[in-house]
C-alpha cells in the first residue's frame, strides 16, 4: 500500500513537473488523504481504558492542564451527588437513629450504687486540653464539611444563596487553618494515650458481657480504657490519620505530579470517612454526655466519682487506690 | 436564542497558541491561568493533532452540579457563566469538570485556591453588562457588544469556531465533506451529549 502511495506520488509529481511545471501545487492537494493516520477522537475515547484521560503535550507552564478530557469527572459527579449523600445519610441519621433507640430502650445509664460524693482524678489538665482541641477542631470540621455537601439542600434555602456563600467560605477558612490544630491533637492523643489502649484479652471478656452498658446490674471488670473506648481511640487515631492524609492533598493540590485522578481519588477518602467518622463521634459524645450518668465529669472536672469509677473501670480504680495508699502524704502535719 | 458552541477543527489547528495569548489579553486573566490551552495529540508521531480547548459551556454543566454554593448559570445564549461573588474555591468543579476548565489563582495560605476563573465565552458575568465590576472579575463582554468571542475571531486558520451550535456544525460538516476527511467535533460528545454526524 504505501509502496503504492508512493509510486503514485512520484508519478504525479513527474507528471507535474513535466506537463505544467509551475502549477505543480493543484496536483499536489490531490494527494492521498493526510488524516489517514490521524488521530479520531472517537477512537482515542472508545479505547480509553477505564479512568484514562486523553492527554498531550501542552506548551504552556501547567503540567496539569495537558489532560485534554477526562472522562471520569462524571463519575466523580455521580459519586459526589449521589453516593456521597446515600453514604452520608445511611450513617449518620443511621446512627442518630440508633442512638434514640438506644436511648429509649435502656435510658440513661445510671450509676447503679449511686453517687459516692468521693472523687478519683480520671484526666489530667493536658489530657483534657489534648481531648477538647481536637474535639472543638472535630466539631468545626465536620459542620464545615457537612456543608459543603449538604448546606446547599438544607441550609442554603433558609440563608439565601449570598449569606450561605459567605458562610460556606469561611467554613472553606475555617476548615483548612483548624485542620491543622486537629492534627496536632490526633498525634498528641495517639503519644499519651496509646500505651492505655492496646488490646487484650480482657476487651473479649468485656464484649462478651455486652460491655457492662447492654444489660443492667453487670459491670465486667475494665482496666483505665475498656474495649469500647479502646475502639473508638483507634478509630479516632486512624480515621483521623486517613483524614489528615487525604486532606493534605486537598489542601496542597497537584503536589509531586499528582493528577486530576489523584485529587478526585482523595476527594473521595476524605469524604467518605468522614461520613462515618462523624457518625462514629454521635454514638461517642452520646455515651459521654447524656448517655451515661458521671460519664462526662471524666472530661469536664477531670475528677470522677468513685462509684462510677468502680462499675466502669474496676481494675483501673484498683490501681489508683493501691498508688494513692503508697504514696507519701501530700503535706507535712504542721507542729 | 441560540445555542452556543465552541468547536475546534483539529485538521486546520496549527498550534499557534494565538487564542491563549489573546483571551489572556482580552480579558486580562490572572496570573498562572489559562483560559483556554492547545493540547498536541500524538505529538511527533504521524497524525498528530493539536486542539484548542477551553470551557465547552456544557448541556447539563457538572460544575453547576458539584457546585456547593449554586454559583453556575447558565445564560439564555446557554453558556455556563459563574458568580466569583458566591465562589469559595473549593476546587470541585475542577474535578468533575471533564475539560480542565476551572482553574484558581493561588492567593493566600496553603494551596488555598482564590476564586474559580474559566472561559466565559467572552459573556462576563452577573454583574451589570459592559461594567468596570464586570470586567475586573470576569474579562470583557463581547456578546453584549454583539461580538463573538475573541479566540474564534481572530483564529488564523478559522480551525476554532463559535456560534451558534447548529451553524458551526453545518460549516464543520461542509468543510469535512469538501475535503474528504475529519478527525472529529472535539469534545462535543462529552459536552453536548451529541457529535456531528459526517
Amino acid at each position: 500500500m504505501k509502496t503504492a502511495i508512493l509510486a503514485l506520488r512520484a508519478l504525479v509529481f513527474a507528471m507535474a513537473l513535466a506537463v505544467i511545471g509551475h502549477t505543480a501545487p493543484v496536483f499536489a492537494q490531490q494527494a492521498p488523504n493526510p488524516t489517514a493516520q490521524s488521530v479520531n477522537e472517537q477512537q482515542l475515547l472508545d479505547a480509553l481504558r477505564v479512568g484514562g484521560v486523553l492527554d498531550g503535550r501542552i506548551t504552556i507552564p501547567n503540567e496539569t492542564a495537558k489532560v485534554l478530557i477526562q472522562p471520569r469527572g462524571k463519575d466523580w459527579r455521580d459519586f459526589h451527588q449521589t453516593t456521597l449523600w446515600t453514604i452520608g445519610g445511611v450513617s449518620i441519621l443511621g446512627m442518630l437513629g440508633l442512638l434514640v433507640v438506644f436511648f429509649l430502650v435502656r435510658g440513661k445509664i445510671r450509676i447503679e450504687s449511686g453517687f459516692s460524693g468521693r472523687t478519683v482524678t480520671r484526666f489530667g489538665g493536658v489530657e483534657r486540653f489534648v481531648h477538647w482541641l481536637t474535639a472543638g477542631c472535630f466539631i468545626i470540621l465536620a459542620l464545615s464539611g457537612l456543608n459543603l455537601t449538604f448546606g446547599k439542600a438544607f441550609v442554603a434555602p433558609v440563608l439565601g444563596e449570598s449569606a450561605f456563600a459567605l458562610l460556606a467560605g469561611w467554613g472553606k477558612f475555617a476548615h483548612n487553618y483548624l485542620s491543622f490544630p486537629f492534627m496536632f491533637g490526633l498525634v498528641m492523643m495517639f503519644v499519651i494515650w496509646v500505651k492505655d489502649n492496646i488490646p487484650g484479652k480482657l476487651d473479649l471478656e468485656w464484649l462478651k458481657a455486652g460491655g457492662g452498658i447492654l444489660k443492667k446490674g453487670q459491670h465486667p471488670p475494665a482496666p483505665r480504657f475498656n474495649a469500647g473506648q479502646k475502639g473508638i481511640f483507634w478509630i479516632v487515631i486512624l480515621g483521623g490519620a486517613a483524614m489528615s492524609v487525604s486532606g493534605w492533598h486537598l489542601l496542597f493540590p497537584f503536589g509531586a505530579g499528582s493528577t486530576v485522578s489523584d485529587q478526585q481519588f482523595w476527594a473521595n477518602v476524605h469524604a467518605v470517612v468522614a461520613m462515618v467518622f462523624i457518625a462514629v463521634m454521635l454514638a461517642h459524645a452520646y455515651i459521654g454526655s447524656v448517655g451515661m450518668e458521671g460519664a462526662y465529669d471524666a472530661m469536664g472536672s477531670g475528677e470522677v466519682d468513685e462509684n462510677w469509677a468502680r462499675e466502669h473501670h474496676s481494675l483501673w480504680l484498683a490501681q489508683e487506690e493501691k498508688r494513692a495508699a503508697m504514696a507519701p502524704p501530700l503535706s507535712v502535719p504542721a507542729e | 436564542m441560540a445555542r452556543m458552541k465552541f468547536l475546534c477543527d483539529a485538521d486546520r489547528c496549527i498550534e499557534c497558541n494565538a487564542c491563549v495569548t489573546a483571551c489572556k489579553n482580552e480579558h486580562d486573566v490572572p496570573w498562572g491561568i489559562n483560559r483556554r490551552r492547545v493540547v498536541t495529540i500524538n505529538d511527533g508521531k504521524p497524525g498528530e493533532r493539536s486542539v484548542s480547548m477551553a470551557c465547552m459551556h456544557c448541556t447539563d454543566a457538572p460544575c453547576a452540579a458539584v457546585c456547593p454554593v449554586n454559583c453556575f448559570y447558565t445564560t439564555a445564549d446557554a453558556v455556563v457563566l459563574h458568580s466569583k461573588d458566591l465562589c469559595i474555591g473549593c476546587g470541585y468543579c475542577f474535578y468533575a469538570c471533564p475539560f480542565g476548565a476551572p482553574q484558581y489563582p493561588r492567593v493566600g495560605n496553603f494551596g488555598s485556591r482564590g476564586k474559580m476563573d474559566k472561559c466565559t465565552y467572552c459573556a462576563g458575568g452577573p454583574d451589570a453588562d459592559l461594567t468596570m465590576a464586570e470586567y475586573t472579575k470576569y474579562g470583557s463582554n463581547r456578546l453584549a457588544e454583539g461580538k463573538l468571542p475573541l479566540c474564534a475571531e481572530m483564529c488564523s486558520t478559522k480551525a476554532l469556531l463559535a456560534g451558534d451550535g447548529a451553524i458551526i456544525a453545518e460549516i464543520y460538516k461542509e468543510r469535512v465533506t469538501r475535503r474528504g476527511y475529519g478527525s472529529g467535533a472535539w469534545g462535543w460528545k462529552t459536552a453536548y451529549q451529541e457529535t456531528i454526524a459526517l
